[in-house]
């Protein structure tokens, strides 16, 4: 039983992640979560706006059902399988975090300093929340896909515009923890 | 029936997320400091097991559960619109410490501010529409 309170391991996570992606496509999907972004989006009426959102979203309502899976994942991994705990991070990185004020780092699963309900009666912590959110997905569109769209289906099938969206991926969050936080935190 | 199937694969995908701390902020700053192999190896050996399977599916001509084809279609080729896209997107990944899926599965585990990074999501999104004919791709 005390199996089930450990975190999974990566080699056993990555498979996983795998054959979810495989049960998709056996079901006549494909695995890709940022498009659910844009599905909620016109349903929330953005088709009056642009032409982007006129189409009939509720051809994709199976893939909000994946997203309202997810959400309902999380809440049994938190509750019930100690999804909450620490992640066991470099030690290195720790030090790094707590010295841009991250005193949370290796003893919460999220930083509190940006997760923590505190954080709405700060107005840089909801700006830079908004902000990364923004990013997320207005790049997800614009590059066509985001982690599970091009870096696990694309990549797999061996797409070699989902590789170049991944170096920018890694251009785009190297230069954020490296250059950005510094400035920022 | 089929919607059932779908909650239960994302049941499965939020569960894998949060408990392979593929949602943890943490990891995600590990990552893009080169140090943890954990975040490489959870896409790696997806990737690995991924490309298996999808050349299986093609050469063996396999079905889905319904019999029919499985379709892959290539994506459009460019180079500025996966570049460009792809680096808004890493700054927010590593801004953010999430991306698409965990978004949801955090809102699940009860990290309320994160509702603050999926409605910036959804705008992000919806600007990308409004400037779509603008941009380069």
């Amino acid at each position: 039983m005390d199996l089930i309170n450990q975190p999974i391991p990566w080699y056993i996570a990555g498979p996983l992640i795998a054959i979810i992606m495989l049960l998709l496509l056996l079901v006549g999907k494909n695995f890709g979560m940022s498009s659910n972004l844009r599905t909620i989006c016109t349903a929330l009426g953005a088709g009056k706006t642009c032409d982007f959102f006129c189409f009939d979203w509720k051809g994709q309502q199976w893939n909000l059902l994946v997203m309202l899976g997810a959400v309902i994942g999380g809440f049994i991994a938190f509750n019930y399988l100690s999804g909450g705990n620490a992640p066991e991070i470099n030690t290195e990185a720790i030090s790094n975090l707590k010295t841009m004020g991250f005193e949370s780092a290796g003893k919460n699963y999220l930083p509190i300093e940006l997760f923590s309900g505190d954080i709405f009666g700060s107005t840089k912590g909801i700006f830079i929340l908004l902000i990364g959110g923004m990013l997320v997905g207005f790049g997800a569109r614009y590059a066509g896909g985001c982690t599970s769209g091009h870096a696990i289906s694309g990549l797999s099938n061996l797409q070699l515009p989902s590789l170049i969206a991944i170096i920018g991926f890694f251009i785009g969050g190297l230069v954020m923890v490296h250059l950005i936080f510094p400035l920022i935190f | 029936m089929k919607s059932v199937a779908y909650i239960v694969i994302g049941i499965f995908f939020g569960i894998v997320m949060l408990k392979s701390e593929a949602a943890s902020w943490f990891r995600i700053y590990e990552m893009f400091q080169f140090k943890s192999f954990h975040m490489y190896g959870i896409i790696g050996s997806a990737l690995v097991l991924g490309i298996i399977f999808i050349q299986l599916i093609k050469r063996y001509k396999i079905k889905t559960f319904n019999g029919e084809e499985i379709i892959f279609t290539n994506k459009n080729k460019s180079i500025i619109r996966y570049l460009l896209g792809g680096i808004i997107f890493g700054l927010g990944w590593a801004l953010a410490g999430a991306c698409p899926g965990p978004l949801f599965t955090l809102l699940g585990a009860g990290f309320f501010p994160i509702i603050i990074v999926i409605i910036g999501a959804l705008l992000g999104t919806w600007f990308y529409g409004l400037l779509k004919s603008k941009l380069p791709h």
